[in-house]
């Protein structure tokens, strides 16, 4: 493989940002007809240095070598007259316009507008490498999914052969993800470059050939994928040995916590989005949550935390004494009247859960502001509870006087974390806990769940990776559209088992 | 690759007060340079002299200074009265109907009460009368925006229209001339004018604007509520999570707002005029809008802001009457060190750097 010629050769390059250096003097060969898993803990400048690569930052210092000549990319479009082409975590479509009309934006071919043509060029890229893309379907009409795959098709049709993909996988459900890797792998076999930057072991594995490693915005090393094993890719990340395996301590006596029965959501628009939806959470208890993006896990959670309109059904909450609180048609302050401590980190930390603009204490003071008669505010109380978060969660900030939005994105959930169960709940809901997260702070968060559990808390954890669902909980709801395709015992079932029960009720092996 | 030159911007991470402040001189003693040019090719003028002028339209006398301080007072207290509503990120610029009804309602019992009850009640009575008056005029563009979210800068602004003509209307029945014009409203009994505060009639205006400038930021810096409209403005979301109820906290922010501007047109007809036009706002409640804008939404760099602003307000005023010149040549001016100042902005957020210098080094590593 070492015989190849690099298509792309970085050379020390360094770029930094205010007193930050994301990327210090890093040097990284990409070669055709291989696929390059470029691995990093959150903040170890991964994304930085391919944004580079495709002219969205331009380097303080260094070097880019594209097929030994050096160059100069300054712009998304130099990048591209390259033949390199970056498919960014958060999509870049106009949703009003198709699949084709976003495919040809901003392309300056001579003569008029051809969308025909354009469309066949279209199907016959999805034909050579198996995409399943219909060119005038309008991008609002579209799943996740099928958005990255127009954004895939854009980078080819504009005859991209370096393709880099910023974490592809973190919106995919499970047999989605292998579709991508299909045609990942037929697009390498036709010579293509490609770089994937993900946090997911079990991806590298099952889909890279040669793996490089940032940390701190440093070049750590790369190797073949077939010498390496996750433990060793894990370790230089961090820069110390890690252990990779989630704990599951036994539930110590479970009662049950929160009863949902016949549990029915329609969304403004009419679209049932939860169907008679019944099951218990028990006390000392993590309850994972399955099902492919969108059927209803949003809903579930928000309408116990009543944040949700609900047609029908009933969600209690059980006393210690057995004794019950209706939650149904109640508003969070209402809920937190009855005595009820429940928490809810949610799946939009910084336009949910958090206020981006504020610091660490005003976010504190989010549930506590209303504490003390008076109309005025406790700044003390919210400004030792943040000391405490940041001292108990290690989160790395400068103070708790910094807006969150200027704080990474595992450090923010740490603060979302950590204020919620600041809180002593007895009820926790978790929406994609460590969406975003590198192994460190995700390792952390599981830590901090598994903790509440032994505290005698009933959490609720919906979550994307089923690899992680299947080692955390104790038992697995399986939404499948809204309803109910069957509750499952996490230490009995497999990935097999519920990613066929997601796809259909039931796993369509009866019930 | 091509060898055009291009600037290369990236956001400041943080920056140093005093740099800032630095920036923002500068761009001052540019907007100055400017200005001298400016006056020099159009109109012949010594700037120099233009200069001074300005200087004198504020301090020229005991009496020059004293308007000067009023006219910041005023809006002062009507920047005072959009900031809680722009904090919440309702985009309220119907300032100038807010204070014209609230000056309506003062008029209105100046001129019907005036001489038919003791003065001090016809001034309790003002005083509530033109605070419920602003509050109920910008509830309304509130309950639209809390129940339908209606665009709310759409209907304030039409709602200033809607009260410039309830001016004009209630203006023709109460003159009793026939030209459309109150005079001033009870000249002899002076029944509801303001008294004056150890022979300044202007102080006591200046001391209310100077209370409610504290308690604003108090509002909105240490309540509670304060604290509620700012999650709000930030995101609806976030507080409907923590158990904010969005509706209740836009109606009861946009009662302040609104009170506060009905507090204003009561200084400018009860304490200042004492009389009532379509004019009386005079801008004010667009003027405010900058003001609030440009200190940040904090009431206490507000206080420089509106100062600034009524200044230059002033010194245009002298311009055009002592060089002769039209009033709209000293707006030219305002206009043009506005410009800075609102422009440094950019600089103290953004860097510039050029990417061509570097483009040139690594060309002579090749």
């Amino acid at each position: 493989m070492e015989e190849k010629k690099a298509a792309v050769k970085l050379r020390d390059i360094t770029k930094t940002f205010g007193s930050i250096k994301a990327n210090d003097k890093v040097w990284l060969d990409i070669y055709r007809g291989e696929i390059l898993a470029l691995l990093g803990e959150n903040g170890s400048g991964k994304t930085t240095l391919m944004n580079m690569l495709s002219g969205i930052y331009f380097p303080d210092e260094g070097q880019i070598f594209v097929d030994d000549k050096e160059v100069v990319i300054r712009s998304p479009k130099d990048a591209f007259d390259l033949g390199i082409g970056m498919i960014h975590q958060h999509f870049k479509l106009v949703d009003v316009l198709t699949a084709a009309e976003n495919i040809v934006l901003g392309l300056k071919e001579p003569g008029r507008l051809d969308l025909k043509a354009a469309a066949k060029r279209i199907r016959a890229i999805c034909d050579a490498y198996g995409f399943d893309v219909d060119p005038n379907q309008k991008i609002y009409d579209m799943s996740v999914s099928q958005k990255q795959t127009v954004e895939i098709v854009k980078v080819l049709y504009r005859g991209a052969d370096i393709l880099i993909l910023d974490e592809p996988t973190a919106v995919l459900t499970p047999q989605e993800t292998d579709k991508l890797f299909a045609v990942l792998r037929n697009m390498r076999n036709d010579g293509k470059a490609i770089v994937i930057i993900t946090h997911k072991m079990t991806e590298v594995e099952d889909l890279s050939d040669r793996v490089a490693i940032l940390r701190h915005g440093h070049f750590v090393g790369d190797m073949l994928t077939k010498d390496t094993n996750a433990q060793e890719m894990t370790n230089m990340m961090v820069g110390h040995p890690v252990v990779l395996n989630i704990e599951r301590p036994d539930p110590v006596n479970p009662s049950p916590r929160i009863e949902v029965k016949g549990l029915t959501v329609r969304s403004i628009d009419g679209v049932v989005k939860l169907e008679d939806v019944s099951f218990t959470a028990r006390s000392g208890e993590i309850l994972g949550i399955a099902g492919i993006s969108g059927c209803g896990q949003k809903e579930l959670l928000e309408a116990i935390a009543g944040l949700q309109v609900v047609e029908r059904g009933s969600i209690s909450y059980v006393n210690d004494d057995g004794s019950r609180e209706d939650l149904l048609g109640k508003d969070p302050l209402e809920i937190a009247a009855l005595g009820v401590s429940l928490s809810f980190v949610p799946e939009d930390r910084l336009g949910m859960g958090l206020v981006g603009s504020m610091d660490l204490t005003d976010n504190m003071m989010l549930r506590s502001y209303r504490r003390g008669k008076g109309p005025f505010l406790d700044r003390k109380f919210p400004q030792r509870r943040a000391e405490w978060v940041v001292e108990e969660l290690s989160v790395n900030t400068p103070g708790v006087s910094i807006p969150v939005r200027r704080l990474s994105g595992g450090n923010v959930q740490k603060v979302l974390v950590g204020r919620e169960i600041a809180s002593a709940p007895t009820v926790l809901l978790t929406a994609y806990a460590v969406r975003g997260l590198d192994i460190g702070a995700s390792y952390t968060i599981y830590d901090m769940i598994n903790l509440q559990k032994e505290k005698g808390v009933a959490v609720i954890y919906v979550g994307e990776g089923l690899d992680v669902l299947l080692e955390l909980s104790d038992r697995i709801l399986v939404l499948c559209g809204g309803r109910v395709s069957g509750i499952v015992e996490g230490r009995k079932t497999n990935k097999r088992e519920v990613g066929m029960m997601m796809t259909r009720l039931g796993g369509g092996t009866g019930e | 690759m091509n060898g055009s030159s291009r600037f290369h911007i990236s956001k400041r991470a943080t920056i140093p007060w005093y740099f800032a402040w630095a920036i923002r001189l500068g761009a001052v003693v540019l907007a100055m340079i400017v200005c001298a040019l400016v006056t020099t090719l159009l109109t012949g003028q010594n700037p120099l002299g233009v200069y001074a002028t300005i200087i004198e339209g504020s301090f020229g006398t005991v009496r020059k200074f004293w308007v000067l301080l009023q006219e910041m007072a005023i809006l002062l207290c009507v920047s005072l009265a959009v900031t809680p509503a722009f904090k919440m990120r309702f985009w309220n610029i119907g300032g100038e109907g807010q204070v014209l009804i609230g000056g309506l309602a003062t008029a209105a019992c100046m001129f019907y009460f005036g001489g038919k009850m003791p003065n001090a009640l016809l001034l309790l009575v003002m005083v509530i009368a033109s605070i419920v008056a602003g509050a109920l005029w910008a509830l309304i563009p509130a309950i639209f925006k809390a129940r339908w979210n209606t665009n709310e800068t759409l209907f304030t602004l039409m709602m200033n229209y809607v009260a410039i003509q309830l001016v004009s209307f209630f203006c023709n029945i109460w003159d009793r001339k026939g030209s459309g014009v109150v005079g001033i409203i009870n000249p002899n009994t002076r029944a509801g004018w303001f008294p004056e505060i150890g022979g300044q009639e202007y102080l006591l205006n200046i001391l209310i604007v100077a209370v409610l400038t504290v308690a604003v930021y108090v509002y909105l810096r240490w309540s509670k509520q304060g604290y509620e409209l700012s999650v709000v403005g930030e995101s609806e979301r976030t507080a409907r999570y923590v158990g904010i109820k969005v509706e209740k906290v836009i109606l009861r922010t946009l009662l302040i707002s609104g009170a506060l501007c009905g507090v204003a047109g009561l200084l400018l007809v009860g304490g200042t005029d004492h009389t009532i036009s379509t004019t009386t706002a005079g801008g004010r409640g667009f003027t405010a809008v900058m003001v609030s804008w440009l200190a940040k939404f904090n009431p206490i760099f507000m206080v420089l802001t509106s100062f600034l602003l009524a200044f230059l307000s002033r010194g245009s005023s002298q311009i055009a009457q002592n060089f002769g010149l039209n009033h709209a040549f000293g707006d030219i001016l305002t206009g043009i060190i506005l410009f800075f100042i609102i422009g440094s902005e950019f600089f103290i957020n953004y860097r510039i750097g050029s990417a061509t210098g570097k483009e040139k080094e690594d060309g002579t590593h090749a």
